[in-house]
This record gives structure tokens, sequence and C-alpha cells, in this order.
């Protein structure tokens, strides 16, 4: 059990049966008054925000979190498949939850999954993913124009800027903390 | 934390413990040092001292700065560290710097004014936009009119309701920013070691001063009623009880010479704070040396 001592940006717990993490945490005390305890927790699953003040003495009952590691297996309309590959079990997660994550996700790529209890509630990719590119302007050598970079769709789908000489085909690296292209993948 | 920031504030604290110390004796105060180890603090409900040994830190000088008010000095003031446990926050640190100061034969309304003067003599140590707030009339306002104002309940129902101190925290406190401001006459239950007005015993003597939104000063005329103080004492014991917190000693010495204390009046203004607002940091471990998750 959590006491009004541990709470702090980042602690997760479980308020009305739900994972929230603190997302603000404020030590108020008014002179010759009770020290008063004001937090901003978000609902880990459906995003909403609590504003929740505690007094001395209260407790709170740490999230009951998991992060396992699974493999993406496939996408069928807005549900994506991962699967345990200690235990074969497999789980569904929305779209909504995946967040940017949906635009990296390669087949039997190896993610952690955050799990409440039985549900997946969030994602985390490697930093960084090899993904090739199915579409791009060939890069007119010679080209003088001085664009630095222009557009490009990989294999998910997903759309980003790189430098001009990269052409269709070619795998490239993507970090996905930013969704930005960090380098091509040689060989 | 950028560290030339944070050394140019502890120069800008040490003009401006030099600047309180030359306000004071231009008042004809007397600076006092009193000992920080005490055999009692005054018992207070939420106030928890951290034990040395048999003895305890002081949570604040108040106690034997009154007893110098009874032996005869009238206006006394000092600069000490105080110790509070578990109080850590933007705007607390378990040791703290207090100023405190005391004038007999005269009462809380003396002090008001200290406070516009001191304020008025510290502002042209900020920034012009900062020096022009602490330079501006201080307003004042009870506590009743601030809570009909911006509390949405009564005094009476919130502390029916135990809930005076998260309606001051979280819906009074917050609003009390355009200019510097004086919070008084709380009610009789908040008063702690205040003397109740005498044409109105429901409040007591006591004001807050408020700047940029932050509790900066507490001030009260003084209780001199030895019986009523202990009683005061002892309710404050109980309530620590029921919240599972330790009995604290009554200070025996400190209540045998009270009845003796001249009508007075004392405050006691957070040093860290005030230069907090004065350096435009945005909290306490600006303005300190070490934090004490530095040491």
């Amino acid at each position: 059990m959590y006491t009004v001592a541990d709470l702090k940006k980042g602690l997760k717990v479980t308020l009305d049966g739900a994972p929230y993490l603190v997302t603000a945490f404020d030590f108020v005390k008014p002179g010759k008054g009770q020290a008063l305890y004001r937090t901003k927790m978000k609902n880990m699953i459906n995003g909403t925000i609590l504003d929740r003040t505690y007094r001395s003495g209260e407790t709170f009952e740490p999230a009951s979190l998991e992060e396992r590691q699974m493999e993406y297996l496939y996408k069928e309309g807005t549900h994506y498949t991962f699967m345990d590959q200690q235990t074969y079990e497999q789980v569904v997660m929305e779209e909504e939850a995946m967040g940017d994550a949906k635009n990296y996700l390669l087949e039997n790529l190896k993610v952690d999954v955050l799990l409440y209890g039985e549900k997946a509630i969030g994602v985390s990719l490697p930093n960084f993913v090899n993904l090739r590119v199915q579409q791009t302007d060939p890069w007119a050598k010679g080209d003088t124009s001085g664009n630095d970079s222009k557009p490009a769709t990989v294999e998910t789908g997903y759309v980003l800027r790189v430098p001009p000489f990269i052409e269709e085909g070619e795998l490239i690296t993507i970090d996905t903390r930013t969704g930005e292209y960090s380098t091509r993948v040689k060989g | 934390m950028n560290s030339a920031k944070r050394s140019n504030n502890l120069k800008l604290r040490a003009k401006i413990l030099q600047s309180i110390r030359m306000f004071f004796q231009q008042h004809d105060f007397l600076e006092v040092e009193t000992p920080l180890l005490l055999a009692a603090n005054a018992p207070e409900e939420y106030i928890n001292p951290v034990a040395a040994g048999s003895h305890y830190l002081q949570t604040s000088p108040e106690l034997c700065m009154k007893r110098l008010l009874c032996r005869g000095h009238e206006r006394i003031f000092q600069i000490s560290h105080c110790w509070r446990q578990s109080e850590r926050g933007r705007h607390h640190l378990p040791e703290f710097t207090m100023l405190e100061w005391y004038r007999s034969n005269c009462d809380y309304r003396q002090l008001m004014e200290d406070c516009q003067e001191l304020l008025n003599h510290l502002a042209p140590l900020c920034s012009p936009a900062t020096a022009e707030y602490f330079a501006s009339p201080i307003t004042t306002l009870t506590v009743h009119e601030a809570f009909s104002r911006y509390g949405e309940t009564t005094v009476h129902d919130a502390l029916l309701n135990d809930t005076f101190d998260e309606i001051m925290a979280t819906r009074i406190e917050p609003t009390l920013i355009r200019t510097p401001l004086i919070l008084m006459d709380y009610p009789a239950e908040k008063g702690a070691l205040a003397r109740l007005k005498q044409d109105q015993p429901a409040c007591a003597e006591r004001f807050e001063l408020y700047a940029g939104g932050i509790e900066l000063a507490n001030a009260f005329s003084e209780l001199n009623d030895p019986e009523e103080q202990r009683r005061r004492f002892d309710a404050a014991n109980q309530v620590r009880l029921t919240q599972g917190e330790q009995r604290l000693p009554m200070p025996d010495k400190f209540l045998s010479e009270l009845a003796t204390l001249p009508p007075s009046a004392g405050i006691a203004f957070g040093i860290d704070r005030l230069v907090m607002l004065l350096a435009g940091a945005a909290n306490l471990d600006e303005v300190v040396a070490f934090t004490p998750e530095e040491l």
C-alpha cells in the first residue's frame, strides 16, 4: 500500500478499479492547518483526468500493471493482436490505445505490452525500427533546388520526411520516439 | 537547476537579510538569539517537531521570544532556523528560516503596519515589476469575507465539515494575488496562540500576510492567559491523538511565565518564501544553499 508520503509524479495507483498515473503533485499546508496532498491523476485506460486532494493517513493501492514482451502478429480493422512467445497467449489492443506505435508495427516485431490485469492498455516499441520505403519520388542527381528532404511512405503506411537520396525499396531506420528518419540501413 | 541563477539568488538572499536587519535597527528593535534545542515546543495539531535526543528542535522561537517580553524587552526580533517534520514541497522545507518579531504594549494592528513598511523597505532590491508589487499598499480581507467571496460556503460550515484548510488552500489562497494582502480575524477555533477579539469572541486577533498567493507570515495579538493557553495546548494534543500522532510535552516554564506577559503582538515570517518572491524564483529550492535532498 502506498501512503501520501509516496505520492509523486509518475506513481501508478488503482482508483475506483482502474489504473491511474499521477501526472502532477503538490504538497500544500496552510499555516497552522493540515497537510494536503493535491494530485492530478490520469486514467491509463480512457485518459480521463481527475483532481484529487488527499490528507495524511490516506493510503493507495498500487496499480497492478505488468509489462510483458510480446510479438506483433497482425491487424484486423482497428484491432491489433500481440502474442506472448512464452505462453502463446494472445492479447488484442484497440487502435486508439496504440498511439503512434501503429506507425511502426511490422509482423513479428518484439514490443513491450503494458497490461492491467488481462487488458492491454499500452505498448512500448524499441527506440529504433527498420522499415522499407514503399513510395517516394526519385532523386534527380544534380537537383540544385535546395530541398533537404522529401516525403516518403514506408511499408506500414506511415509517411515521413527523408533525405533526397533515399530511393524506393531502401531500408531506413526510424526513431520511434520522435517519428523521424534516423539513418539509411546499408547492405 | 541553473547554478549561476542559484548563485545570484544567494547573493540577493544575503542583501535581503542585511536589509531586514537594517529595517529593525532603524525601528529600535533588539536582535536576539534563543536556543534551538528545547524541552518543549508549543503543542500544535498539525506541526510535528523533530526530536533530538530527549529534546526537540524548535518549530518556532515563539515561546522563548515571549518569555523575553515577560522580562521587559519591548521590541525584539530573531532570524533563525526552524524544523518541522515531513513538510516538503514547492513552498515547504523541513528545515527553513524564520523571521519573528514581537512588540509589547501593542496589538496585531501595529504588526500590519510593520509588514507594510518592511515590504516597502525591501522593494528596491527587486526587479522593477516585483518592486512595484511589493511597494503597493497591502489590501485587507477578513476570513469571513474571503469565504463568502471565494469559498462557496460559510466559515461555520467549513469548520463543521473539516474543510476549512482545504477551502483556504484550494479556493481562497490562489486568489490572493493582485496585491500583497492581509487575511484577518480567523475563527477562534483557528486561533492557536492568539487572543480572542473582545467584542467578537468567536474571532481571534490573528492575520496572515499573503503575496503572490503564497502565505508569507502569521501574526497575532498574543494570548496571555495561562489557563486558556494550557487548555488550547491540551485540545491540540487531543486532536493529535485522534490522528494517530504522539502527544507532545507541555511547555511548563513558558506557561508559568505567561501571566506576566504584557499585552503584546508577534509575527512569524517565512524568509525562504520572501526571498523566493523577491527573486522571482519558482520554488524554495532555488533560493537556499542546499535542499535536504542535496545533503
